[in-house]
Protein backbone atom coordinates (compact mmCIF):
# COMPACT_ATOMS: atom_id res chain seq x y z
CA UNK A 1 0.00 0.00 0.00
CA UNK A 2 1.43 3.11 -0.90
CA UNK A 3 1.16 5.62 1.92
CA UNK A 4 0.81 9.00 0.31
CA UNK A 5 -1.58 7.85 -2.66
CA UNK A 6 -4.07 5.17 -0.56
CA UNK A 7 -6.82 6.42 0.63
CA UNK A 8 -7.96 2.94 2.91
CA UNK A 9 -11.89 2.73 3.47
CA UNK A 10 -13.70 -0.16 5.17
CA UNK A 11 -15.36 -2.41 2.83
CA UNK A 12 -19.26 -2.71 3.11
CA UNK A 13 -19.60 -5.91 4.62
CA UNK A 14 -18.34 -3.73 7.97
CA UNK A 15 -19.76 -2.68 10.81
CA UNK A 16 -18.30 -1.00 13.92
CA UNK A 17 -20.29 -1.91 16.92
CA UNK A 18 -19.89 -0.82 20.81
CA UNK A 19 -19.45 -3.92 22.91
CA UNK A 20 -21.16 -2.77 26.30
CA UNK A 21 -20.11 -6.11 27.79
CA UNK A 22 -16.45 -5.32 26.91
CA UNK A 23 -16.67 -1.44 26.54
CA UNK A 24 -14.28 -2.05 23.57
CA UNK A 25 -15.67 -1.65 19.80
CA UNK A 26 -15.96 -4.54 17.64
CA UNK A 27 -15.64 -4.66 14.18
CA UNK A 28 -18.22 -7.31 12.72
CA UNK A 29 -18.44 -9.32 9.20
CA UNK A 30 -19.85 -12.31 8.02
CA UNK A 31 -19.88 -15.21 10.75
CA UNK A 32 -16.78 -13.19 12.89
CA UNK A 33 -15.90 -10.13 14.32
CA UNK A 34 -12.76 -8.27 15.74
CA UNK A 35 -12.19 -7.26 18.64
CA UNK A 36 -10.38 -3.61 18.90
CA UNK A 37 -8.24 -1.79 20.95
CA UNK A 38 -7.94 1.87 21.70
CA UNK A 39 -5.81 2.41 18.57
CA UNK A 40 -7.45 0.21 16.72
CA UNK A 41 -10.69 2.16 16.92
CA UNK A 42 -9.11 5.14 16.50
CA UNK A 43 -7.15 3.81 12.74
CA UNK A 44 -11.15 2.05 11.83
CA UNK A 45 -12.54 5.48 12.15
CA UNK A 46 -10.09 7.17 9.58
CA UNK A 47 -10.06 4.58 6.89
CA UNK A 48 -13.48 6.33 5.44
CA UNK A 49 -11.75 7.10 2.00
CA UNK A 50 -11.16 10.72 2.67
CA UNK A 51 -7.85 9.98 4.63
CA UNK A 52 -4.13 8.89 3.03
CA UNK A 53 -2.19 6.33 5.11
CA UNK A 54 0.43 8.71 5.92
CA UNK A 55 -2.30 11.25 6.65
CA UNK A 56 -3.82 8.83 9.18
CA UNK A 57 -0.50 8.45 10.85
CA UNK A 58 -0.68 12.40 11.58
CA UNK A 59 -3.69 12.31 12.87
CA UNK A 60 -2.47 9.61 15.26
CA UNK A 61 0.38 11.28 16.14
CA UNK A 62 -1.50 14.06 17.61
CA UNK A 63 -3.53 12.00 19.77
CA UNK A 64 -0.78 9.95 21.07
CA UNK A 65 2.00 12.36 21.06
CA UNK A 66 4.05 10.70 23.44
CA UNK A 67 4.88 7.79 21.13
CA UNK A 68 7.27 7.84 18.42
CA UNK A 69 6.20 8.41 14.53
CA UNK A 70 8.06 4.69 13.91
CA UNK A 71 6.40 3.29 16.21
CA UNK A 72 2.64 4.85 15.33
CA UNK A 73 3.41 4.03 11.45
CA UNK A 74 4.57 0.35 12.32
CA UNK A 75 1.34 -0.23 13.97
CA UNK A 76 -0.79 1.90 11.58
CA UNK A 77 0.94 -0.70 8.59
CA UNK A 78 -0.22 -3.89 10.61
CA UNK A 79 -3.31 -3.51 11.34
CA UNK A 80 -4.45 -1.94 7.81
CA UNK A 81 -2.44 -5.27 6.90
CA UNK A 82 -4.60 -7.27 9.12
CA UNK A 83 -7.89 -5.24 7.97
CA UNK A 84 -6.75 -6.18 4.13
CA UNK A 85 -5.92 -9.48 4.91
CA UNK A 86 -9.68 -10.44 5.40
CA UNK A 87 -11.02 -8.37 3.54
CA UNK A 88 -12.49 -5.42 4.86
CA UNK A 89 -10.56 -2.85 2.94
CA UNK A 90 -12.64 -1.85 -0.16
CA UNK A 91 -10.16 -2.44 -2.95
CA UNK A 92 -7.17 -3.50 -1.57
CA UNK A 93 -6.09 -6.68 -2.66
CA UNK B 1 -25.80 -19.72 37.69
CA UNK B 2 -23.35 -20.25 34.46
CA UNK B 3 -21.77 -16.50 34.27
CA UNK B 4 -18.50 -17.82 32.61
CA UNK B 5 -19.86 -18.07 28.86
CA UNK B 6 -20.92 -15.40 26.91
CA UNK B 7 -22.74 -16.51 23.30
CA UNK B 8 -21.43 -14.28 20.78
CA UNK B 9 -24.02 -15.69 17.67
CA UNK B 10 -27.38 -17.15 17.45
CA UNK B 11 -28.68 -19.16 14.99
CA UNK B 12 -32.56 -18.80 14.55
CA UNK B 13 -33.86 -22.03 12.40
CA UNK B 14 -37.20 -19.99 11.78
CA UNK B 15 -38.47 -23.11 9.61
CA UNK B 16 -37.79 -26.34 8.68
CA UNK B 17 -40.28 -26.14 5.99
CA UNK B 18 -37.43 -26.06 2.72
CA UNK B 19 -38.56 -26.53 -1.33
CA UNK B 20 -35.33 -28.15 -1.66
CA UNK B 21 -34.69 -31.84 -0.52
CA UNK B 22 -30.51 -32.43 -0.59
CA UNK B 23 -29.58 -35.55 0.20
CA UNK B 24 -27.02 -34.12 3.42
CA UNK B 25 -29.67 -32.18 5.01
CA UNK B 26 -28.40 -31.05 8.46
CA UNK B 27 -32.07 -30.97 9.94
CA UNK B 28 -33.39 -33.53 11.95
CA UNK B 29 -34.26 -36.58 10.07
CA UNK B 30 -37.17 -37.14 12.40
CA UNK B 31 -39.51 -34.01 10.82
CA UNK B 32 -42.66 -35.52 10.39
CA UNK B 33 -42.63 -35.67 14.54
CA UNK B 34 -42.22 -31.73 14.98
CA UNK B 35 -44.65 -29.01 16.07
CA UNK B 36 -45.61 -25.38 15.88
CA UNK B 37 -43.30 -23.06 14.51
CA UNK B 38 -42.87 -19.92 16.86
CA UNK B 39 -44.42 -16.71 16.14
CA UNK B 40 -43.29 -13.44 15.38
CA UNK B 41 -43.30 -11.82 18.86
CA UNK B 42 -41.40 -14.61 20.20
CA UNK B 43 -38.41 -14.57 18.10
CA UNK B 44 -38.45 -10.48 18.69
CA UNK B 45 -38.19 -11.38 22.23
CA UNK B 46 -35.59 -14.02 21.56
CA UNK B 47 -33.53 -11.34 19.46
CA UNK B 48 -33.61 -9.04 22.53
CA UNK B 49 -33.14 -11.24 25.12
CA UNK B 50 -29.92 -12.90 22.96
CA UNK B 51 -28.59 -9.55 22.45
CA UNK B 52 -28.70 -9.31 26.32
CA UNK B 53 -26.80 -11.79 26.85
CA UNK B 54 -23.81 -10.49 24.02
CA UNK B 55 -24.84 -12.08 21.17
CA UNK B 56 -24.08 -9.70 17.96
CA UNK B 57 -24.29 -12.18 15.18
CA UNK B 58 -27.85 -13.48 14.13
CA UNK B 59 -27.92 -15.98 11.42
CA UNK B 60 -31.55 -16.11 10.36
CA UNK B 61 -31.56 -20.16 8.62
CA UNK B 62 -33.93 -23.08 8.16
CA UNK B 63 -35.65 -24.80 6.66
CA UNK B 64 -35.33 -22.03 3.85
CA UNK B 65 -36.45 -18.86 6.14
CA UNK B 66 -37.75 -17.28 3.31
CA UNK B 67 -40.33 -19.04 3.68
CA UNK B 68 -41.39 -17.04 6.56
CA UNK B 69 -43.60 -13.94 5.56
CA UNK B 70 -42.20 -11.99 8.42
CA UNK B 71 -38.63 -12.10 7.60
CA UNK B 72 -38.77 -8.85 6.67
CA UNK B 73 -39.98 -7.12 10.39
CA UNK B 74 -37.69 -9.69 11.76
CA UNK B 75 -34.07 -8.33 9.72
CA UNK B 76 -35.63 -5.03 10.76
CA UNK B 77 -36.09 -5.97 14.60
CA UNK B 78 -32.75 -7.47 14.25
CA UNK B 79 -30.99 -4.65 13.27
CA UNK B 80 -32.59 -1.90 15.19
CA UNK B 81 -30.44 -4.38 18.10
CA UNK B 82 -27.47 -3.33 16.28
CA UNK B 83 -27.08 -7.55 15.66
CA UNK B 84 -24.86 -8.28 12.51
CA UNK B 85 -28.11 -9.89 10.47
CA UNK B 86 -26.85 -13.01 8.11
CA UNK B 87 -29.73 -14.73 5.97
CA UNK B 88 -28.28 -18.23 4.96
CA UNK B 89 -30.53 -18.96 2.45
CA UNK B 90 -31.05 -21.95 -0.96
CA UNK B 91 -31.90 -18.78 -2.52
CA UNK B 92 -34.93 -20.36 -4.42
CA UNK B 93 -38.21 -18.39 -3.29
CA UNK B 94 -36.31 -15.21 -3.60
CA UNK B 95 -37.39 -12.04 -5.98
CA UNK B 96 -34.95 -9.26 -6.28
CA UNK B 97 -37.77 -7.16 -4.93
CA UNK B 98 -37.94 -9.03 -1.93
CA UNK B 99 -34.38 -8.62 -1.47
CA UNK B 100 -33.85 -5.31 -2.25
CA UNK B 101 -36.77 -4.96 0.85
CA UNK B 102 -34.59 -6.82 3.43
CA UNK B 103 -31.37 -5.10 2.42
CA UNK B 104 -33.34 -1.73 3.22
CA UNK B 105 -34.60 -3.11 6.25
CA UNK B 106 -30.87 -4.00 7.21
CA UNK B 107 -29.92 -6.61 6.32
CA UNK B 108 -26.17 -7.06 6.59
CA UNK B 109 -25.19 -10.17 4.34
CA UNK B 110 -26.59 -13.21 2.89
CA UNK B 111 -25.08 -16.54 2.08
CA UNK B 112 -26.77 -18.77 -1.10
CA UNK B 113 -25.82 -22.71 -0.78
CA UNK B 114 -25.02 -24.34 -4.69
CA UNK B 115 -24.99 -27.96 -4.53
CA UNK B 116 -23.70 -28.44 -8.21
CA UNK B 117 -21.82 -25.72 -11.39
CA UNK B 118 -23.66 -27.79 -13.57
CA UNK B 119 -27.45 -27.23 -13.71
CA UNK B 120 -28.68 -30.76 -14.09
CA UNK B 121 -26.68 -32.21 -11.17
CA UNK B 122 -27.46 -29.17 -8.55
CA UNK B 123 -31.26 -29.78 -9.45
CA UNK B 124 -30.92 -33.42 -8.86
CA UNK B 125 -28.95 -33.08 -5.86
CA UNK B 126 -31.35 -30.14 -4.86
CA UNK B 127 -34.35 -32.22 -5.82
CA UNK B 128 -35.84 -29.22 -7.85
CA UNK B 129 -35.04 -27.14 -10.35
CA UNK B 130 -33.31 -24.60 -8.18
CA UNK B 131 -30.53 -24.01 -10.04
CA UNK B 132 -30.91 -20.71 -12.56
CA UNK B 133 -32.93 -19.03 -9.83
CA UNK B 134 -29.84 -19.20 -7.03
CA UNK B 135 -27.58 -17.80 -9.90
CA UNK B 136 -30.41 -14.48 -10.28
CA UNK B 137 -30.24 -14.53 -6.69
CA UNK B 138 -26.31 -14.18 -6.64
CA UNK B 139 -26.39 -11.58 -9.05
CA UNK B 140 -29.41 -9.61 -7.25
CA UNK B 141 -27.25 -9.67 -3.67
CA UNK B 142 -23.76 -8.42 -6.10
CA UNK B 143 -25.85 -5.46 -7.75
CA UNK B 144 -27.59 -4.74 -4.29
CA UNK B 145 -24.14 -4.62 -2.67
CA UNK B 146 -24.75 -6.96 -0.03
CA UNK B 147 -21.92 -8.77 0.86
CA UNK B 148 -22.32 -12.65 -0.54
CA UNK B 149 -21.26 -16.16 0.83
CA UNK B 150 -21.25 -18.82 -1.75
CA UNK B 151 -21.80 -21.98 0.51
CA UNK B 152 -20.89 -25.50 -1.16
CA UNK B 153 -21.49 -28.85 0.72
CA UNK B 154 -19.03 -30.64 -0.61
CA UNK B 155 -19.65 -34.87 -0.98
CA UNK B 156 -18.56 -37.88 -3.25
CA UNK B 157 -20.65 -36.13 -6.10
CA UNK B 158 -19.52 -32.91 -6.80
CA UNK B 159 -16.19 -32.57 -5.13
CA UNK B 160 -14.44 -33.01 -8.26
CA UNK B 161 -16.25 -29.47 -9.36
CA UNK B 162 -13.60 -27.73 -6.84
CA UNK B 163 -12.32 -25.67 -9.42
CA UNK B 164 -15.81 -24.49 -10.97
CA UNK B 165 -16.86 -23.68 -8.00
CA UNK B 166 -14.40 -21.31 -7.26
CA UNK B 167 -14.24 -19.89 -10.67
CA UNK B 168 -18.26 -19.39 -10.22
CA UNK B 169 -17.38 -17.73 -6.53
CA UNK B 170 -15.09 -15.30 -8.62
CA UNK B 171 -17.97 -14.72 -11.70
CA UNK B 172 -20.34 -13.71 -9.01
CA UNK B 173 -17.69 -11.98 -7.17
CA UNK B 174 -18.46 -13.22 -3.87
CA UNK B 175 -17.15 -12.08 -0.58
CA UNK B 176 -17.10 -15.46 0.92
CA UNK B 177 -16.69 -19.47 -0.18
CA UNK B 178 -17.63 -21.97 1.89
CA UNK B 179 -16.39 -25.57 0.62
CA UNK B 180 -17.70 -27.44 3.71
CA UNK B 181 -17.86 -30.53 3.43
CA UNK B 182 -20.73 -33.04 4.82
CA UNK B 183 -20.75 -33.26 8.70
CA UNK B 184 -21.86 -37.07 8.16
CA UNK B 185 -24.96 -36.69 10.64
CA UNK B 186 -28.78 -36.79 10.59
CA UNK B 187 -29.57 -37.21 6.85
CA UNK B 188 -25.63 -37.04 5.97
CA UNK B 189 -24.91 -40.27 8.42
CA UNK B 190 -27.83 -42.04 6.52
CA UNK B 191 -26.57 -41.58 3.07
CA UNK B 192 -23.03 -41.58 3.94
CA UNK B 193 -22.00 -44.64 1.87
CA UNK B 194 -23.03 -42.39 -0.92
CA UNK B 195 -21.45 -39.19 0.00
CA UNK B 196 -18.06 -40.00 1.80
CA UNK B 197 -15.42 -38.86 -1.07
CA UNK B 198 -12.09 -40.67 -0.80
CA UNK B 199 -9.00 -39.71 0.46
CA UNK B 200 -7.54 -38.92 -2.48
CA UNK B 201 -10.34 -36.33 -3.49
CA UNK B 202 -10.40 -34.68 -0.14
CA UNK B 203 -6.03 -34.14 -0.54
CA UNK B 204 -6.33 -32.81 -4.23
CA UNK B 205 -9.38 -30.55 -3.11
CA UNK B 206 -7.73 -29.50 -0.02
CA UNK B 207 -4.77 -28.45 -2.02
CA UNK B 208 -6.78 -26.57 -5.03
CA UNK B 209 -8.53 -24.32 -1.96
CA UNK B 210 -5.53 -23.75 -0.52
CA UNK B 211 -4.07 -22.20 -3.84
CA UNK B 212 -6.74 -20.31 -4.43
CA UNK B 213 -7.22 -18.87 -0.84
CA UNK B 214 -3.68 -17.48 -1.37
CA UNK B 215 -4.77 -16.29 -4.98
CA UNK B 216 -7.59 -14.60 -3.36
CA UNK B 217 -6.69 -13.06 -0.23
CA UNK B 218 -8.23 -9.83 0.52
CA UNK B 219 -10.98 -10.28 -2.56
CA UNK B 220 -12.51 -13.43 -1.54
CA UNK B 221 -12.16 -15.66 1.85
CA UNK B 222 -12.09 -19.14 0.56
CA UNK B 223 -12.66 -21.60 3.72
CA UNK B 224 -12.06 -25.41 2.89
CA UNK B 225 -13.17 -27.87 5.79
CA UNK B 226 -12.02 -31.17 5.59
CA UNK B 227 -14.71 -33.69 6.71
CA UNK B 228 -13.99 -35.43 10.48
CA UNK B 229 -13.29 -38.57 8.78
CA UNK B 230 -10.03 -37.58 7.01
CA UNK B 231 -8.47 -35.14 9.56
CA UNK B 232 -6.35 -36.30 12.92
CA UNK B 233 -8.14 -34.43 15.65
CA UNK B 234 -12.17 -33.56 15.63
CA UNK B 235 -13.23 -30.53 15.06
CA UNK B 236 -14.04 -27.98 18.11
CA UNK B 237 -17.70 -28.63 17.49
CA UNK B 238 -19.64 -25.06 17.71
CA UNK B 239 -16.54 -23.95 19.18
CA UNK B 240 -17.28 -25.84 22.49
CA UNK B 241 -20.85 -27.33 23.70
CA UNK B 242 -22.77 -23.86 25.15
CA UNK B 243 -19.48 -21.54 24.67
CA UNK B 244 -20.11 -19.43 22.06
CA UNK B 245 -23.30 -20.41 19.95
CA UNK B 246 -27.30 -21.12 20.83
CA UNK B 247 -29.67 -22.41 18.27
CA UNK B 248 -32.94 -21.36 18.77
CA UNK B 249 -35.01 -23.81 16.26
CA UNK B 250 -38.47 -23.72 14.61
CA UNK B 251 -40.48 -25.10 17.88
CA UNK B 252 -38.36 -22.83 19.89
CA UNK B 253 -36.25 -24.74 21.83
CA UNK B 254 -33.14 -23.64 22.54
CA UNK B 255 -29.78 -25.84 21.71
CA UNK B 256 -26.23 -26.16 21.90
CA UNK B 257 -25.97 -26.91 18.52
CA UNK B 258 -28.93 -28.13 15.40
CA UNK B 259 -28.71 -31.42 16.89
CA UNK B 260 -28.28 -31.75 19.70
CA UNK B 261 -32.09 -32.41 20.77
CA UNK B 262 -31.24 -35.90 19.15
CA UNK B 263 -29.05 -36.64 21.67
CA UNK B 264 -31.66 -38.77 24.36
CA UNK B 265 -31.30 -38.15 27.80
CA UNK B 266 -30.50 -34.44 27.79
CA UNK B 267 -32.75 -32.07 28.74
CA UNK B 268 -33.68 -28.60 26.52
CA UNK B 269 -35.75 -26.12 27.33
CA UNK B 270 -38.56 -23.87 25.19
CA UNK B 271 -37.63 -19.84 24.53
CA UNK B 272 -41.90 -19.90 24.79
CA UNK B 273 -41.35 -21.16 28.56
CA UNK B 274 -38.28 -19.65 29.49
CA UNK B 275 -35.87 -16.63 29.46
CA UNK B 276 -33.02 -17.15 27.10
CA UNK B 277 -30.50 -15.65 29.82
CA UNK B 278 -31.91 -18.88 32.36
CA UNK B 279 -31.62 -21.36 30.01
CA UNK B 280 -28.19 -20.74 28.81
CA UNK B 281 -27.19 -20.45 32.26
CA UNK B 282 -29.00 -23.30 34.21
CA UNK B 283 -30.19 -25.57 31.83
CA UNK B 284 -28.91 -28.78 32.17
CA UNK B 285 -28.68 -29.70 28.66
CA UNK B 286 -26.40 -26.23 27.75
CA UNK B 287 -24.29 -27.58 31.21
CA UNK B 288 -23.99 -31.27 30.53
CA UNK B 289 -21.17 -31.18 28.30
CA UNK B 290 -19.37 -27.54 28.93
CA UNK B 291 -16.36 -26.87 30.50
CA UNK B 292 -13.67 -29.76 31.30
CA UNK B 293 -15.30 -31.09 33.81
CA UNK B 294 -17.42 -33.85 31.98
CA UNK B 295 -14.79 -35.09 29.74
CA UNK B 296 -13.93 -38.80 29.39
CA UNK B 297 -10.06 -40.36 28.97
CA UNK B 298 -8.17 -39.69 27.14
CA UNK B 299 -9.28 -36.20 26.49
CA UNK B 300 -9.20 -34.89 29.90
CA UNK B 301 -5.40 -35.26 30.17
CA UNK B 302 -5.02 -34.11 26.12
CA UNK B 303 -3.05 -31.59 25.30
CA UNK B 304 -6.03 -30.33 22.94
CA UNK B 305 -8.82 -30.57 25.08
CA UNK B 306 -8.90 -26.33 25.10
CA UNK B 307 -8.81 -26.27 21.08
CA UNK B 308 -11.43 -29.07 20.23
CA UNK B 309 -13.42 -29.32 23.61
CA UNK B 310 -13.45 -33.48 23.11
CA UNK B 311 -15.09 -32.98 19.54
CA UNK B 312 -18.61 -33.57 18.58
CA UNK B 313 -21.07 -34.88 20.83
CA UNK B 314 -23.85 -35.88 18.57
CA UNK B 315 -21.31 -37.61 16.50
CA UNK B 316 -20.36 -39.53 19.84
CA UNK B 317 -23.48 -40.46 20.10
CA UNK B 318 -24.65 -41.16 16.52
CA UNK B 319 -21.78 -43.22 15.73
CA UNK B 320 -20.59 -44.71 19.62
CA UNK B 321 -24.01 -44.77 21.23
CA UNK B 322 -22.56 -42.33 24.08
CA UNK B 323 -22.69 -38.69 23.79
CA UNK B 324 -20.02 -38.60 26.39
CA UNK B 325 -17.59 -40.54 24.53
CA UNK B 326 -14.68 -39.11 23.15
CA UNK B 327 -15.44 -38.20 19.62
CA UNK B 328 -14.68 -41.10 17.51
CA UNK B 329 -13.34 -38.58 14.76
CA UNK B 330 -10.07 -38.56 16.82
CA UNK B 331 -7.37 -40.68 15.94
CA UNK B 332 -6.70 -40.97 19.75
CA UNK B 333 -10.50 -42.21 20.51
CA UNK B 334 -10.91 -45.94 21.29
CA UNK B 335 -13.81 -45.38 18.65
CA UNK B 336 -11.73 -44.42 16.08
CA UNK B 337 -12.26 -47.77 14.05
CA UNK B 338 -15.52 -46.76 13.06
CA UNK B 339 -14.21 -43.80 11.20
CA UNK B 340 -11.37 -46.33 9.40
CA UNK B 341 -14.04 -48.56 8.29
CA UNK B 342 -16.52 -45.85 6.97
CA UNK B 343 -13.07 -44.76 5.18
CA UNK B 344 -12.42 -48.00 3.79
CA UNK B 345 -16.17 -48.18 2.68
CA UNK B 346 -15.45 -45.43 0.89
CA UNK B 347 -12.39 -45.90 -0.66
CA UNK B 348 -13.50 -49.45 -2.03
CA UNK B 349 -16.78 -47.46 -3.62
CA UNK B 350 -15.46 -47.00 -7.49
CA UNK B 351 -18.91 -45.80 -9.02
CA UNK B 352 -21.06 -43.54 -7.18
CA UNK B 353 -24.39 -44.47 -6.14
CA UNK B 354 -27.54 -42.56 -7.48
CA UNK B 355 -29.73 -43.57 -5.12
CA UNK B 356 -30.37 -41.16 -2.69
CA UNK B 357 -32.99 -41.94 0.56
CA UNK B 358 -36.20 -39.69 -0.83
CA UNK B 359 -38.09 -37.96 1.48
CA UNK B 360 -41.61 -36.72 1.85
CA UNK B 361 -43.14 -34.31 4.28
CA UNK B 362 -42.12 -30.72 5.53
CA UNK B 363 -38.92 -30.65 2.97
CA UNK B 364 -35.90 -29.93 4.55
CA UNK B 365 -32.75 -27.69 4.07
CA UNK B 366 -30.30 -27.14 1.72
CA UNK B 367 -27.60 -26.49 4.45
Amino acid sequence: MNYATVRPRLSEKVRLRFDRRTDRYLLLYPETGLELNETATAIVRLCTGEWTIDEIVDHLIRSYGDVSRGEISRAVREFLAILADRGLLQGAA
Amino acid sequence: MNNKYRPYTLIAELTYRCPLHCPYCSNPSDLAEYGKEIDTDTWIRVFQEAEELGVIQLNLTGGEPLLRDDLELLVERARRLDLYTNLITSGVPLTFERLTRLRERGLDSVQISIQSTRGAVSDRLAGTPAFNRKLDAMRWATSLRLPLTLNVVLHRENIAEIEEFIALAEHVAADRLELANTQYLGWALKNRHALLPTREHIKWARTVAAEAKTRLRGRMEVVFVTPDYYTEYPKSCMEGWGRRFIVVNPEGLALPCHLAHTIPGLQFERVTQHRLADIWRRSSGFNRFRGEEWLPDPCRTCDRRAIDFGGCRCQAFHLMGDAGLPDPACTLAPGHHVIESARAQAGRSVSIPVLFEHRTGLGHSSR
